[in-house]
Protein backbone atom coordinates (compact mmCIF):
# COMPACT_ATOMS: atom_id res chain seq x y z
CA UNK A 1 0.00 0.00 0.00
CA UNK A 2 1.75 3.33 -1.15
CA UNK A 3 1.64 5.79 1.85
CA UNK A 4 0.13 9.14 1.19
CA UNK A 5 3.26 11.63 2.43
CA UNK A 6 0.67 14.74 2.78
CA UNK A 7 -1.51 12.40 5.23
CA UNK A 8 1.69 11.67 7.12
CA UNK A 9 2.81 14.91 7.27
CA UNK A 10 -0.87 15.79 8.05
CA UNK A 11 -1.23 13.26 11.13
CA UNK A 12 2.41 14.47 12.19
CA UNK A 13 1.22 17.57 12.72
CA UNK A 14 -2.25 17.43 14.29
CA UNK A 15 -0.51 15.37 16.74
CA UNK A 16 1.81 17.54 17.58
CA UNK A 17 -0.72 19.98 18.16
CA UNK A 18 -2.54 17.72 20.26
CA UNK A 19 0.66 17.35 22.67
CA UNK A 20 1.28 20.49 23.45
CA UNK A 21 -2.15 21.43 23.84
CA UNK A 22 -2.39 18.53 26.16
CA UNK A 23 0.78 18.64 27.93
CA UNK A 24 1.68 22.59 28.17
CA UNK A 25 -0.59 23.83 30.94
CA UNK A 26 0.83 21.10 33.29
CA UNK A 27 4.32 21.99 32.10
CA UNK A 28 3.82 25.77 32.53
CA UNK A 29 2.58 24.89 35.70
CA UNK A 30 5.61 22.92 36.79
CA UNK A 31 7.89 26.03 35.34
CA UNK A 32 6.07 27.82 37.39
CA UNK A 33 6.49 27.12 40.80
CA UNK A 34 10.18 26.60 40.40
CA UNK A 35 9.89 30.44 39.94
CA UNK A 36 10.78 32.96 42.60
CA UNK A 37 9.85 36.35 43.51
CA UNK A 38 9.82 38.71 40.47
CA UNK A 39 10.76 36.43 38.31
CA UNK A 40 7.26 34.63 38.46
CA UNK A 41 6.23 37.39 36.25
CA UNK A 42 8.52 37.29 33.19
CA UNK A 43 6.47 34.39 31.13
CA UNK A 44 9.39 32.79 29.88
CA UNK A 45 9.02 29.15 29.36
CA UNK A 46 12.41 28.11 31.32
CA UNK A 47 12.95 29.18 34.60
CA UNK A 48 16.25 31.39 34.76
CA UNK A 49 17.19 30.12 38.62
CA UNK A 50 15.13 27.28 39.09
CA UNK A 51 13.95 26.88 43.31
CA UNK A 52 12.21 24.89 45.10
CA UNK A 53 11.38 27.85 47.72
CA UNK A 54 7.30 27.81 46.35
CA UNK A 55 7.86 23.68 47.77
CA UNK A 56 8.99 24.39 51.03
CA UNK A 57 6.87 27.24 51.64
CA UNK A 58 3.77 25.97 51.14
CA UNK A 59 4.53 22.94 53.74
CA UNK A 60 5.24 25.99 56.05
CA UNK A 61 2.97 28.58 55.92
CA UNK A 62 -0.01 27.07 54.77
CA UNK A 63 -1.37 24.01 56.44
CA UNK A 64 -0.62 22.26 53.58
CA UNK A 65 0.83 18.80 55.00
CA UNK A 66 -2.35 18.23 56.98
CA UNK A 67 -4.49 18.61 53.83
CA UNK A 68 -2.55 16.03 51.88
CA UNK A 69 -3.00 13.77 54.32
CA UNK A 70 -6.50 14.64 54.59
CA UNK A 71 -7.29 14.04 50.86
CA UNK A 72 -5.30 10.42 51.24
CA UNK A 73 -7.15 9.31 54.19
CA UNK A 74 -10.36 10.31 52.53
CA UNK A 75 -9.64 8.77 49.46
CA UNK A 76 -8.05 6.00 50.55
CA UNK A 77 -11.13 5.06 52.87
CA UNK A 78 -13.70 5.74 50.24
CA UNK A 79 -12.02 3.24 47.99
CA UNK A 80 -11.60 0.73 51.09
CA UNK A 81 -15.52 1.23 51.88
CA UNK A 82 -16.87 1.51 48.47
CA UNK A 83 -14.92 -1.95 46.92
CA UNK A 84 -15.80 -3.96 50.18
CA UNK A 85 -19.55 -3.24 49.97
CA UNK A 86 -19.50 -3.22 46.01
CA UNK A 87 -18.13 -7.13 45.73
CA UNK A 88 -20.68 -8.15 48.29
CA UNK A 89 -23.41 -6.30 46.02
CA UNK A 90 -21.75 -7.38 42.71
CA UNK A 91 -21.37 -10.95 43.46
CA UNK A 92 -25.40 -11.00 44.29
CA UNK A 93 -26.59 -8.61 41.46
CA UNK A 94 -23.97 -10.35 39.10
CA UNK A 95 -24.36 -13.93 39.69
CA UNK A 96 -27.56 -14.20 41.57
CA UNK A 97 -30.94 -14.63 39.85
CA UNK A 98 -33.28 -13.34 42.17
CA UNK A 99 -36.88 -11.07 42.03
CA UNK A 100 -36.17 -7.00 41.91
CA UNK A 101 -32.41 -7.25 40.79
CA UNK A 102 -32.83 -5.07 37.91
CA UNK A 103 -35.05 -2.47 39.30
CA UNK A 104 -32.03 -2.21 41.98
CA UNK A 105 -29.71 -1.99 39.61
CA UNK A 106 -31.56 0.93 37.74
CA UNK A 107 -31.65 2.30 41.76
CA UNK A 108 -28.29 2.35 42.06
CA UNK A 109 -27.82 3.84 38.68
CA UNK A 110 -30.10 6.52 39.41
CA UNK A 111 -28.03 7.39 42.21
CA UNK A 112 -25.04 8.34 40.12
CA UNK A 113 -27.41 10.91 38.15
CA UNK A 114 -27.90 12.70 41.30
CA UNK A 115 -26.88 16.42 41.21
CA UNK A 116 -24.65 17.08 44.39
CA UNK A 117 -26.32 19.95 45.34
CA UNK A 118 -29.51 18.54 44.94
CA UNK A 119 -28.27 16.51 48.16
CA UNK A 120 -26.71 19.24 49.94
CA UNK A 121 -29.15 20.60 52.32
CA UNK A 122 -30.23 17.23 53.66
CA UNK A 123 -27.11 15.63 53.60
CA UNK A 124 -25.72 19.31 55.72
CA UNK A 125 -28.74 18.03 58.18
CA UNK A 126 -27.65 14.41 58.74
CA UNK A 127 -24.12 15.27 59.30
CA UNK A 128 -25.09 17.73 62.16
CA UNK A 129 -27.27 15.47 63.57
CA UNK A 130 -24.36 12.80 63.55
CA UNK A 131 -22.30 15.43 64.55
CA UNK A 132 -20.09 14.77 61.91
CA UNK A 133 -19.77 18.28 60.56
CA UNK A 134 -15.87 19.97 60.05
CA UNK A 135 -14.95 16.29 60.20
CA UNK A 136 -12.79 14.13 57.28
CA UNK A 137 -16.26 11.45 58.00
CA UNK A 138 -18.87 13.82 57.03
CA UNK A 139 -16.57 14.15 53.73
CA UNK A 140 -15.75 9.92 53.74
CA UNK A 141 -19.56 9.50 54.12
CA UNK A 142 -20.81 12.20 51.08
CA UNK A 143 -18.02 10.74 48.57
CA UNK A 144 -19.66 7.43 48.68
CA UNK A 145 -22.79 8.77 47.03
CA UNK A 146 -20.66 8.93 43.76
CA UNK A 147 -18.25 5.93 44.37
CA UNK A 148 -20.81 3.32 45.42
CA UNK A 149 -22.61 3.64 42.29
CA UNK A 150 -20.00 3.18 39.87
CA UNK A 151 -18.13 0.27 41.59
CA UNK A 152 -21.35 -1.82 41.96
CA UNK A 153 -21.74 -1.08 37.79
CA UNK A 154 -18.35 -2.07 37.26
CA UNK A 155 -17.73 -5.04 39.41
CA UNK A 156 -20.77 -6.30 38.36
CA UNK A 157 -20.12 -6.34 34.60
CA UNK A 158 -16.74 -8.35 35.35
CA UNK A 159 -18.37 -10.49 38.34
CA UNK A 160 -20.77 -11.68 35.63
CA UNK A 161 -18.09 -12.64 33.21
CA UNK A 162 -16.45 -15.18 35.72
CA UNK A 163 -16.71 -19.08 35.01
CA UNK A 164 -19.50 -20.44 36.18
CA UNK A 165 -16.98 -23.98 37.35
CA UNK A 166 -15.51 -22.02 39.44
CA UNK A 167 -18.06 -21.50 41.72
CA UNK A 168 -20.04 -25.15 40.82
CA UNK A 169 -16.36 -26.54 42.23
CA UNK A 170 -16.56 -23.87 45.33
CA UNK A 171 -19.97 -24.73 46.48
CA UNK A 172 -19.40 -28.92 46.12
CA UNK A 173 -16.54 -28.03 48.45
CA UNK A 174 -19.08 -26.61 50.98
CA UNK A 175 -17.06 -23.31 51.04
CA UNK A 176 -18.70 -20.23 52.64
CA UNK A 177 -20.70 -17.34 50.54
CA UNK A 178 -17.36 -15.36 52.23
CA UNK A 179 -14.86 -17.10 51.35
CA UNK A 180 -16.25 -17.74 47.98
CA UNK A 181 -16.38 -13.70 47.30
CA UNK A 182 -13.15 -12.59 48.39
CA UNK A 183 -10.66 -15.43 48.63
CA UNK A 184 -11.78 -17.08 45.03
CA UNK A 185 -13.42 -14.42 43.31
CA UNK A 186 -11.53 -11.71 44.67
CA UNK A 187 -7.78 -12.74 43.67
CA UNK A 188 -9.48 -13.13 40.16
CA UNK A 189 -11.05 -9.79 39.73
CA UNK A 190 -7.49 -8.15 40.70
CA UNK A 191 -7.09 -6.20 37.36
CA UNK A 192 -10.81 -4.81 37.49
CA UNK A 193 -10.61 -4.04 41.55
CA UNK A 194 -7.05 -1.56 40.75
CA UNK A 195 -9.54 -0.38 38.04
CA UNK A 196 -12.36 1.11 39.61
CA UNK A 197 -10.55 1.45 42.97
CA UNK A 198 -8.18 3.88 41.30
CA UNK A 199 -11.47 5.79 39.84
CA UNK A 200 -13.18 5.86 42.45
CA UNK A 201 -9.75 7.15 44.62
CA UNK A 202 -9.36 10.07 41.66
CA UNK A 203 -13.38 10.68 41.96
CA UNK A 204 -12.44 11.45 45.80
CA UNK A 205 -9.40 13.09 45.79
CA UNK A 206 -10.67 15.71 43.24
CA UNK A 207 -14.12 16.06 45.19
CA UNK A 208 -14.79 19.43 46.04
CA UNK A 209 -18.24 20.60 46.54
CA UNK A 210 -19.10 18.58 49.92
CA UNK A 211 -15.30 19.42 51.04
CA UNK A 212 -16.02 22.93 50.48
CA UNK A 213 -19.25 22.75 52.33
CA UNK A 214 -19.00 20.29 55.58
CA UNK A 215 -15.11 21.50 56.50
CA UNK A 216 -14.82 24.72 58.02
CA UNK A 217 -11.38 25.02 59.77
CA UNK A 218 -8.08 24.86 57.87
CA UNK A 219 -7.02 21.62 59.36
CA UNK A 220 -9.40 19.50 58.33
CA UNK A 221 -9.87 20.60 54.18
CA UNK A 222 -8.89 18.54 51.74
CA UNK A 223 -6.38 19.57 48.85
CA UNK A 224 -8.80 21.03 46.25
CA UNK A 225 -10.76 23.13 48.96
CA UNK A 226 -7.08 24.19 50.37
CA UNK A 227 -5.84 24.99 46.63
CA UNK A 228 -9.11 26.85 45.69
CA UNK A 229 -8.73 29.39 49.50
CA UNK A 230 -5.16 30.16 49.20
CA UNK A 231 -5.00 34.07 49.36
CA UNK A 232 -2.56 36.73 49.13
CA UNK A 233 -2.29 39.93 51.12
CA UNK A 234 -5.60 40.99 48.73
CA UNK A 235 -7.56 39.27 46.56
CA UNK A 236 -5.66 41.00 43.54
CA UNK A 237 -2.20 39.68 44.53
CA UNK A 238 -2.81 35.49 45.24
CA UNK A 239 0.50 33.87 46.18
CA UNK A 240 0.78 32.12 42.66
CA UNK A 241 4.69 30.57 42.92
CA UNK A 242 2.77 28.44 46.29
CA UNK A 243 -0.64 28.07 43.82
CA UNK A 244 1.36 26.32 41.04
CA UNK A 245 3.75 24.36 43.59
CA UNK A 246 0.49 23.11 45.31
CA UNK A 247 -1.35 22.32 41.93
CA UNK A 248 1.87 20.21 40.98
CA UNK A 249 2.02 18.35 44.36
CA UNK A 250 -1.37 17.08 44.20
CA UNK A 251 -1.12 16.23 40.39
CA UNK A 252 1.68 14.25 39.91
CA UNK A 253 1.09 10.79 41.98
CA UNK A 254 -2.22 11.15 39.87
CA UNK A 255 -0.88 11.27 36.63
CA UNK A 256 1.72 8.69 38.05
CA UNK A 257 -1.04 6.38 38.67
CA UNK A 258 -2.92 6.93 35.62
CA UNK A 259 0.10 6.27 33.30
CA UNK A 260 0.70 3.01 35.48
CA UNK A 261 -2.42 2.01 35.30
CA UNK A 262 -3.39 3.53 31.62
CA UNK A 263 -4.91 -0.07 29.99
CA UNK A 264 -6.76 -0.62 32.80
CA UNK A 265 -8.35 2.44 33.40
CA UNK A 266 -9.71 2.68 29.52
CA UNK A 267 -11.36 -0.82 30.48
CA UNK A 268 -12.88 0.46 33.58
CA UNK A 269 -14.14 3.77 32.40
CA UNK A 270 -15.43 1.68 29.58
CA UNK A 271 -16.39 -1.08 31.55
CA UNK A 272 -18.74 1.81 33.32
CA UNK A 273 -19.97 4.45 30.50
CA UNK A 274 -20.14 1.79 27.45
CA UNK A 275 -22.09 -1.77 29.39
CA UNK A 276 -23.89 0.74 31.83
CA UNK B 1 -27.56 -33.01 46.48
CA UNK B 2 -30.67 -30.71 45.73
CA UNK B 3 -29.98 -28.29 43.59
CA UNK B 4 -32.96 -26.24 43.90
CA UNK B 5 -32.22 -26.27 47.65
CA UNK B 6 -29.09 -24.37 46.85
CA UNK B 7 -30.42 -21.95 44.44
CA UNK B 8 -32.73 -21.16 46.79
CA UNK B 9 -30.08 -20.07 49.50
CA UNK B 10 -28.21 -18.43 47.08
CA UNK B 11 -30.78 -16.10 46.61
CA UNK B 12 -31.87 -15.61 50.19
CA UNK B 13 -28.27 -14.78 51.00
CA UNK B 14 -28.37 -12.68 47.65
CA UNK B 15 -30.55 -10.15 49.37
CA UNK B 16 -28.52 -9.99 52.16
CA UNK B 17 -25.48 -9.43 50.29
CA UNK B 18 -27.50 -6.41 48.62
CA UNK B 19 -28.62 -5.02 51.66
CA UNK B 20 -25.69 -3.14 52.84
CA UNK B 21 -25.16 -1.03 49.73
CA UNK B 22 -28.93 -0.49 49.71
CA UNK B 23 -28.69 0.93 53.37
CA UNK B 24 -25.71 3.01 52.56
CA UNK B 25 -27.43 4.28 49.44
CA UNK B 26 -30.68 5.33 51.02
CA UNK B 27 -29.07 6.76 53.97
CA UNK B 28 -27.28 8.86 52.37
CA UNK B 29 -28.45 10.05 48.93
CA UNK B 30 -32.88 9.01 49.04
CA UNK B 31 -32.56 10.38 52.45
CA UNK B 32 -31.15 13.70 52.15
CA UNK B 33 -33.36 13.98 48.66
CA UNK B 34 -36.27 13.98 50.27
CA UNK B 35 -35.43 16.28 53.29
CA UNK B 36 -33.85 18.42 50.39
CA UNK B 37 -37.60 18.38 49.29
CA UNK B 38 -39.38 18.91 52.21
CA UNK B 39 -36.78 21.33 53.58
CA UNK B 40 -38.47 23.36 50.02
CA UNK B 41 -41.57 23.68 51.38
CA UNK B 42 -40.08 25.53 54.72
CA UNK B 43 -38.92 28.79 55.86
CA UNK B 44 -35.88 26.89 57.16
CA UNK B 45 -32.36 29.25 57.77
CA UNK B 46 -28.99 26.96 57.95
CA UNK B 47 -28.58 28.44 61.62
CA UNK B 48 -31.71 26.28 62.64
CA UNK B 49 -32.87 24.15 60.08
CA UNK B 50 -34.86 22.10 62.86
CA UNK B 51 -37.04 25.29 63.23
CA UNK B 52 -39.19 25.84 60.11
CA UNK B 53 -42.71 26.58 58.97
CA UNK B 54 -44.12 24.49 56.04
CA UNK B 55 -45.05 27.02 54.25
CA UNK B 56 -46.20 25.20 50.66
CA UNK B 57 -44.99 26.27 47.31
CA UNK B 58 -43.94 29.62 48.51
CA UNK B 59 -40.50 28.90 48.01
CA UNK B 60 -41.41 28.29 44.14
CA UNK B 61 -44.06 30.44 43.00
CA UNK B 62 -44.57 33.24 45.93
CA UNK B 63 -44.10 36.62 45.39
CA UNK B 64 -40.05 36.17 45.72
CA UNK B 65 -40.54 32.33 44.81
CA UNK B 66 -37.75 30.94 42.73
CA UNK B 67 -39.47 30.98 39.12
CA UNK B 68 -39.86 34.86 39.82
CA UNK B 69 -36.38 35.31 40.41
CA UNK B 70 -34.30 36.66 37.32
CA UNK B 71 -31.22 35.54 38.56
CA UNK B 72 -32.75 32.05 38.81
CA UNK B 73 -33.17 31.85 35.07
CA UNK B 74 -30.37 33.71 34.01
CA UNK B 75 -28.17 30.67 35.82
CA UNK B 76 -30.70 27.93 34.53
CA UNK B 77 -29.96 29.81 30.63
CA UNK B 78 -25.96 29.91 31.67
CA UNK B 79 -25.85 26.11 32.36
CA UNK B 80 -28.16 25.20 29.19
CA UNK B 81 -26.03 26.95 26.96
CA UNK B 82 -22.54 25.69 28.68
CA UNK B 83 -23.74 22.54 28.74
CA UNK B 84 -24.73 22.26 25.07
CA UNK B 85 -21.47 24.04 23.57
CA UNK B 86 -18.98 22.41 25.58
CA UNK B 87 -20.11 19.20 25.08
CA UNK B 88 -20.74 19.80 21.34
CA UNK B 89 -17.08 21.19 21.24
CA UNK B 90 -16.05 18.59 23.54
CA UNK B 91 -17.17 15.87 20.81
CA UNK B 92 -15.88 17.31 17.64
CA UNK B 93 -12.98 17.39 19.27
CA UNK B 94 -12.97 14.27 21.11
CA UNK B 95 -13.83 12.29 17.37
CA UNK B 96 -10.68 14.11 16.01
CA UNK B 97 -8.48 12.96 18.81
CA UNK B 98 -9.49 9.21 19.01
CA UNK B 99 -9.30 9.18 15.05
CA UNK B 100 -5.10 10.10 16.19
CA UNK B 101 -5.45 7.48 18.91
CA UNK B 102 -6.65 4.90 16.37
CA UNK B 103 -4.27 5.10 14.10
CA UNK B 104 -1.37 2.81 14.25
CA UNK B 105 1.86 5.07 14.29
CA UNK B 106 5.45 5.11 16.30
CA UNK B 107 3.97 7.81 18.70
CA UNK B 108 0.35 6.40 19.85
CA UNK B 109 1.50 5.12 22.86
CA UNK B 110 2.73 8.27 23.57
CA UNK B 111 -0.21 10.68 22.39
CA UNK B 112 -2.42 8.29 24.59
CA UNK B 113 -0.35 9.06 28.20
CA UNK B 114 0.01 12.60 26.35
CA UNK B 115 -4.11 12.73 26.13
CA UNK B 116 -4.80 10.68 29.81
CA UNK B 117 -2.61 13.83 31.51
CA UNK B 118 -5.62 16.82 31.38
CA UNK B 119 -7.82 14.21 32.25
CA UNK B 120 -6.43 13.28 35.52
CA UNK B 121 -5.36 16.74 36.38
CA UNK B 122 -8.16 17.86 39.32
CA UNK B 123 -10.83 20.40 37.82
CA UNK B 124 -9.47 22.62 40.96
CA UNK B 125 -6.10 22.40 39.70
CA UNK B 126 -6.70 22.86 36.25
CA UNK B 127 -8.77 25.81 36.99
CA UNK B 128 -5.99 27.80 38.69
CA UNK B 129 -3.79 26.39 36.20
CA UNK B 130 -5.46 28.05 33.81
CA UNK B 131 -6.66 31.11 35.57
CA UNK B 132 -2.77 32.12 36.22
CA UNK B 133 -1.79 31.27 32.32
CA UNK B 134 -4.87 33.87 31.28
CA UNK B 135 -3.73 36.24 33.92
CA UNK B 136 -4.18 39.90 32.61
CA UNK B 137 -1.05 41.21 33.77
CA UNK B 138 1.32 38.34 33.72
CA UNK B 139 -0.22 35.53 31.76
CA UNK B 140 1.51 33.65 29.53
CA UNK B 141 -1.07 33.26 26.98
CA UNK B 142 -1.76 37.33 26.93
CA UNK B 143 2.19 37.23 26.35
CA UNK B 144 1.96 34.69 23.69
CA UNK B 145 -0.67 36.74 21.77
CA UNK B 146 0.49 40.33 22.19
CA UNK B 147 4.37 39.02 20.84
CA UNK B 148 2.49 37.27 18.08
CA UNK B 149 0.76 40.98 17.23
CA UNK B 150 -2.89 39.19 17.48
CA UNK B 151 -4.02 41.81 20.62
CA UNK B 152 -2.65 44.87 21.15
CA UNK B 153 -3.45 45.00 25.14
CA UNK B 154 -3.83 42.57 27.30
CA UNK B 155 -7.41 40.77 27.86
CA UNK B 156 -8.98 40.13 30.85
CA UNK B 157 -10.23 36.76 30.28
CA UNK B 158 -11.81 35.68 33.66
CA UNK B 159 -13.26 39.33 34.62
CA UNK B 160 -13.87 40.44 30.99
CA UNK B 161 -18.10 40.09 31.09
CA UNK B 162 -18.09 39.41 27.49
CA UNK B 163 -14.93 36.74 27.84
CA UNK B 164 -15.24 34.85 30.68
CA UNK B 165 -17.90 32.69 29.69
CA UNK B 166 -16.12 31.48 26.47
CA UNK B 167 -12.62 31.37 28.97
CA UNK B 168 -15.00 28.97 30.67
CA UNK B 169 -16.41 26.71 28.22
CA UNK B 170 -12.39 26.65 26.56
CA UNK B 171 -11.31 25.26 29.86
CA UNK B 172 -13.88 22.55 30.55
CA UNK B 173 -13.12 21.59 27.18
CA UNK B 174 -9.58 21.28 27.94
CA UNK B 175 -10.20 19.33 30.72
CA UNK B 176 -13.11 16.57 29.32
CA UNK B 177 -11.84 16.22 25.75
CA UNK B 178 -9.56 13.47 26.91
CA UNK B 179 -12.64 11.02 28.33
CA UNK B 180 -14.91 11.79 25.60
CA UNK B 181 -11.39 10.50 23.11
CA UNK B 182 -11.19 7.17 24.99
CA UNK B 183 -14.80 6.44 25.00
CA UNK B 184 -15.17 6.83 21.16
CA UNK B 185 -11.53 5.45 21.13
CA UNK B 186 -12.99 2.48 22.44
CA UNK B 187 -16.24 2.41 20.03
CA UNK B 188 -13.79 2.50 17.35
CA UNK B 189 -12.01 -0.36 18.14
CA UNK B 190 -14.70 -2.30 17.55
CA UNK B 191 -15.23 -1.45 14.31
CA UNK B 192 -14.41 -4.63 12.90
CA UNK B 193 -11.09 -4.38 10.55
CA UNK B 194 -12.75 -6.92 7.43
CA UNK B 195 -15.58 -4.04 7.28
CA UNK B 196 -12.59 -1.30 5.97
CA UNK B 197 -10.82 -4.06 3.85
CA UNK B 198 -13.62 -4.41 1.43
CA UNK B 199 -13.99 -0.80 0.96
CA UNK B 200 -10.47 -0.45 0.51
CA UNK B 201 -10.53 -2.92 -2.30
CA UNK B 202 -12.90 -1.01 -4.00
CA UNK B 203 -11.06 1.99 -3.79
CA UNK B 204 -13.75 4.47 -2.27
CA UNK B 205 -12.15 7.23 -0.72
CA UNK B 206 -11.17 7.82 3.47
CA UNK B 207 -13.79 10.11 3.94
CA UNK B 208 -16.68 8.37 2.30
CA UNK B 209 -15.02 5.39 4.61
CA UNK B 210 -15.38 7.13 7.30
CA UNK B 211 -19.09 9.17 6.59
CA UNK B 212 -20.47 6.13 5.98
CA UNK B 213 -19.06 3.25 7.62
CA UNK B 214 -16.87 3.98 10.57
CA UNK B 215 -19.08 6.76 11.85
CA UNK B 216 -22.71 4.94 11.61
CA UNK B 217 -21.13 1.87 13.33
CA UNK B 218 -19.25 4.18 16.26
CA UNK B 219 -22.62 6.67 16.60
CA UNK B 220 -24.16 4.85 19.45
CA UNK B 221 -20.77 4.82 21.15
CA UNK B 222 -20.58 8.72 20.63
CA UNK B 223 -23.95 9.13 21.61
CA UNK B 224 -23.43 7.61 25.18
CA UNK B 225 -20.65 9.40 25.67
CA UNK B 226 -22.29 12.74 24.90
CA UNK B 227 -25.23 11.54 27.40
CA UNK B 228 -22.52 11.30 30.32
CA UNK B 229 -20.79 14.40 30.01
CA UNK B 230 -23.99 16.26 29.23
CA UNK B 231 -25.52 15.31 32.58
CA UNK B 232 -21.89 16.02 34.18
CA UNK B 233 -22.25 19.40 32.52
CA UNK B 234 -25.95 20.04 33.65
CA UNK B 235 -24.31 19.77 37.01
CA UNK B 236 -21.02 21.72 36.79
CA UNK B 237 -20.05 23.87 39.70
CA UNK B 238 -15.97 23.33 40.47
CA UNK B 239 -14.74 24.99 37.98
CA UNK B 240 -17.11 28.30 37.70
CA UNK B 241 -17.12 28.70 41.31
CA UNK B 242 -13.18 28.75 41.22
CA UNK B 243 -12.30 30.45 38.06
CA UNK B 244 -15.43 33.38 37.95
CA UNK B 245 -16.63 32.79 41.69
CA UNK B 246 -20.38 34.46 41.62
CA UNK B 247 -20.43 36.45 38.73
CA UNK B 248 -23.82 36.99 37.42
CA UNK B 249 -22.22 36.65 33.53
CA UNK B 250 -21.37 32.52 34.22
CA UNK B 251 -23.49 31.54 37.62
CA UNK B 252 -24.46 28.13 36.85
CA UNK B 253 -27.71 26.23 38.54
CA UNK B 254 -25.06 24.73 40.94
CA UNK B 255 -22.98 27.88 41.75
CA UNK B 256 -26.85 29.38 42.64
CA UNK B 257 -28.15 26.98 44.76
CA UNK B 258 -24.61 27.10 46.89
CA UNK B 259 -25.11 30.59 47.32
CA UNK B 260 -28.42 30.62 48.21
CA UNK B 261 -27.77 27.83 50.92
CA UNK B 262 -24.84 28.54 52.24
CA UNK B 263 -24.10 31.86 51.47
CA UNK B 264 -27.42 33.68 52.28
CA UNK B 265 -28.35 30.42 54.81
CA UNK B 266 -32.02 30.07 52.78
CA UNK B 267 -31.95 26.59 53.36
CA UNK B 268 -35.65 26.57 52.23
CA UNK B 269 -35.28 28.62 49.34
CA UNK B 270 -32.24 27.34 47.91
CA UNK B 271 -33.42 23.88 48.17
CA UNK B 272 -36.60 24.95 45.91
CA UNK B 273 -33.86 25.65 43.56
CA UNK B 274 -31.69 22.51 44.39
CA UNK B 275 -35.12 20.99 44.03
CA UNK B 276 -35.66 22.09 40.74
CA UNK B 277 -32.32 21.51 39.21
CA UNK B 278 -32.82 18.01 40.40
CA UNK B 279 -36.07 17.98 37.90
CA UNK B 280 -34.43 19.39 35.46
CA UNK B 281 -31.93 16.11 35.38
CA UNK B 282 -34.29 14.09 36.04
CA UNK B 283 -36.07 14.93 32.86
CA UNK B 284 -33.31 14.98 30.95
CA UNK B 285 -32.35 11.12 31.87
CA UNK B 286 -35.97 10.02 31.26
CA UNK B 287 -36.08 11.87 28.07
CA UNK B 288 -32.50 10.09 26.93
CA UNK B 289 -33.92 6.62 28.31
CA UNK B 290 -36.96 6.45 26.16
CA UNK B 291 -35.04 7.91 23.71
CA UNK B 292 -32.58 4.62 23.82
CA UNK B 293 -35.10 2.18 24.04
CA UNK B 294 -37.08 3.59 21.04
CA UNK B 295 -33.75 3.58 18.90
CA UNK B 296 -32.78 -0.27 19.80
CA UNK B 297 -36.57 -1.54 19.33
CA UNK B 298 -36.36 0.23 16.01
CA UNK B 299 -33.14 -1.36 15.20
Amino acid sequence: MKKNIWGVIGFYAASLVVLVYALFPFYYAIISSLKNGSALFSTSLWPAHPSLANYIAIFKEQSFGANLTNSIFVAGGVVAFSLGLSMLAAYALGRVSFRGRGTLMLCILAVSMFPQVALLSGLFELIRTLGLYDSLWALMLSDLIFTLPFTVWVLVTFMRDLPKEIEEAAVMDGVGIFTLIFRIFLPLLWPALVATGLLAFIAAWNEFLFALTFTLSNDERTVPVAIALISGGSSFELPWGLLMAASVIVTVPLIALVLIFQRHIVSGLTAGAVKG
Amino acid sequence: MDDSLIARARRRQAYWLVLPVIIVLAAIAGWPLLRTIWFSLTNAQLSDMGNSQFIGLANYIGEAGVLRDGEWWNSVRNTLFFAVISVILETLLGLGVALLLNTPSRIQALLRAAVLVPWAIPTVVSAKMWSWMLNDQFGVVNAMLQNLHIISSPLAFTADPHLSFPTIIMVDVWKTTPFMALLILAALQLVPEDCYEAAHMDGVPRWRIFRYITLPLIMPGILVAMIFRTLDALRVFDLIYVMTSNSHVTKSMSVYVREQLIDFQQVGYGSASATLLFLIIAISTLIYMAGTRSRMEAN
